[in-house]
């Protein structure tokens, strides 16, 4: 057993990529397991009970849930390839926009994708609203919201790399335009292109397969 | 060291559950500030310019640089003032489980806020889900917090993460009770939390945070009948 790493995922989930990508990026190997979320197994009930959720990253038989609490476990444990500045006050500043991204995105996201009809378009203007502040204040004029190379920050915000557009197709309205984002929607095409997320990115035609599904078995429900 | 090396300042506002998780954790940790109270309804320049994202409190601000968010302030105050009492354990296994936890006493907060907008005939569903979240609490932290079964190892010199949110959320668990017309910790059903908040709302120094609880009752009843949503 001794030093061994295993992460119990499940494809679609962005959160699981984030803990993917941080083991990469810093060269960590691990085992992984695909956990079927219709039908859990053992393991995962064993090792998340509170939330039954992926990702949970086992490490010498020890497990951790929640990705946020995940990506600080591997920071301090593996701290080479830093995914956090070093400086104190830099650091807060991270944290603050990845927790903007989680408590904010999660409620624009609710809001966009299983919103009811009319609300859609506001719903998508919201978003904008959100991604207009991201855009200005967390990226400002840099490549990557960790300045030169991607950190953690960028891993959460990933989440608009490639999850948003399966949405934005269902819903049938775009919210990432170029013209309007110009600065997020080059950080797009710079993140799918940096050599290690590019070899580790969920197939964009598998996702939107999987997101009809999701909405179709939602409409087929009464409300 | 002269006044300005390490001038620490937090804008808060009294009955706010966040701001108390960071001024409790400037007690334990022995770091001298100034606090300015918010009327959240005339929003300080300061506190707009310090916080311009989100408008919030609390914002702590050190040397004049801006922090915001409660658990990003808690962890930045760990790690400036790395020396004396820590809000977190140094073993990383140890710092993801406090973390964890951390985390999920304020999923129990929130759970606290459903309960409080609900109207009255629809509480049973809210309050379900917060006594669902006290029972994960309470045998999720049993292990590793409380090995012997009981509180008897809280003090003044050796509180924590796990206490500060503990207070912010269920310090004032009494005045919610009363507010709402609602049992929320029952000695009971969670015998360890009982016993656990007991313990922590009878030291000084989390008396000095802990909202007086007739004052706390009238600003809950007050923003309820406002329509506020919490």
């Amino acid at each position: 057993m001794d030093n061994e790493v295993k992460l119990h995922g499940f494809w679609p989930s962005p959160f699981v990529y984030r803990v993917i990508w941080a083991l990469k990026l810093k060269g960590i190997e691990y085992d992984y397991i695909e956990e079927d979320l219709a039908n859990k197994s053992e393991l995962l009930l064993r090792y998340n009970p509170v939330y039954e959720k992926v990702p949970v990253l086992v490490h010498a038989g020890k497990p951790i849930s929640e990705s946020l609490v995940i990506l600080e476990y591997i920071e301090e444990v593996w701290p080479h390839n830093p995914l956090l500045p070093k400086d104190p006050y830099e650091r807060s500043v991270a944290r603050f926009w990845i927790n903007f991204a989680t408590d904010k995105g999660r409620s624009a996201v609710r809001s966009l994708f299983w919103g009811g009809g009319d609300g859609k378009k506001e719903a998508a203007e919201q978003m904008f609203d959100l991604l207009k502040i991201i855009e200005e204040q967390a990226l400002g004029d840099k490549k990557f919201f960790g300045g030169n190379s991607i950190n953690m920050v960028d891993l959460i915000f990933a989440w608009f790399a490639c999850w948003i557009q399966p949405m934005e197709q269902l819903v049938g309205i775009k919210v990432l335009e170029p013209s309007r984002l110009p600065s997020l929607h080059a950080w797009v095409k710079n993140f799918k292109e940096e050599p290690i997320i590019k070899e580790n990115l969920p197939d964009p035609e598998r996702l939107l397969a999987y997101y009809t599904r999701l909405t179709s078995n939602l409409v087929s429900k009464p409300t | 060291m002269g006044s300005g090396e390490n001038k620490v300042v937090l804008h808060g506002m009294w009955a706010s559950p966040y701001v108390k998780r960071v001024e409790l954790a400037l007690k334990i940790k022995g770091i001298p500030f100034e606090y300015v109270e918010e009327n959240l309804r005339n929003k300080s320049p300061q506190l707009l310019k310090y916080n311009p994202v989100q408008k919030k409190v609390p914002v702590l601000v050190h040397n004049g640089k801006p922090v915001c968010e409660s658990l990003v302030i808690l962890e930045y105050l760990d790690e400036v003032w790395s020396t004396g009492p820590q809000l977190l354990p140094k073993e990383p296994y140890q710092r993801a489980n406090f973390r964890f936890w951390a985390a999920y006493i304020q999923q129990l907060l929130e759970s606290i806020f459903k309960l409080f907008n609900a109207d009255k005939e629809a509480h049973e569903k809210p309050l379900q889900e917060v006594h669902e979240k006290l029972r994960n609490l309470e045998d999720g932290v049993k292990e590793f917090y409380f090995p012997e079964g009981s509180p008897n190892h809280i003090s003044a010199e050796n509180l924590g993460i796990l206490d500060v949110m503990l207070v912010s959320v269920l310090g004032p668990f009494r005045a919610k009770e009363e507010a709402f017309s609602v049992k929320i910790l029952d000695p009971g059903k969670n015998p360890l939390i009982f016993s656990w908040i007991q313990a922590l709302i009878e030291l000084p120094l989390v008396k000095e945070v802990v909202p007086p609880h007739d004052k706390m009752v009238g600003v809950l009843q007050f923003l309820k009948q406002s329509g506020f949503k919490f």
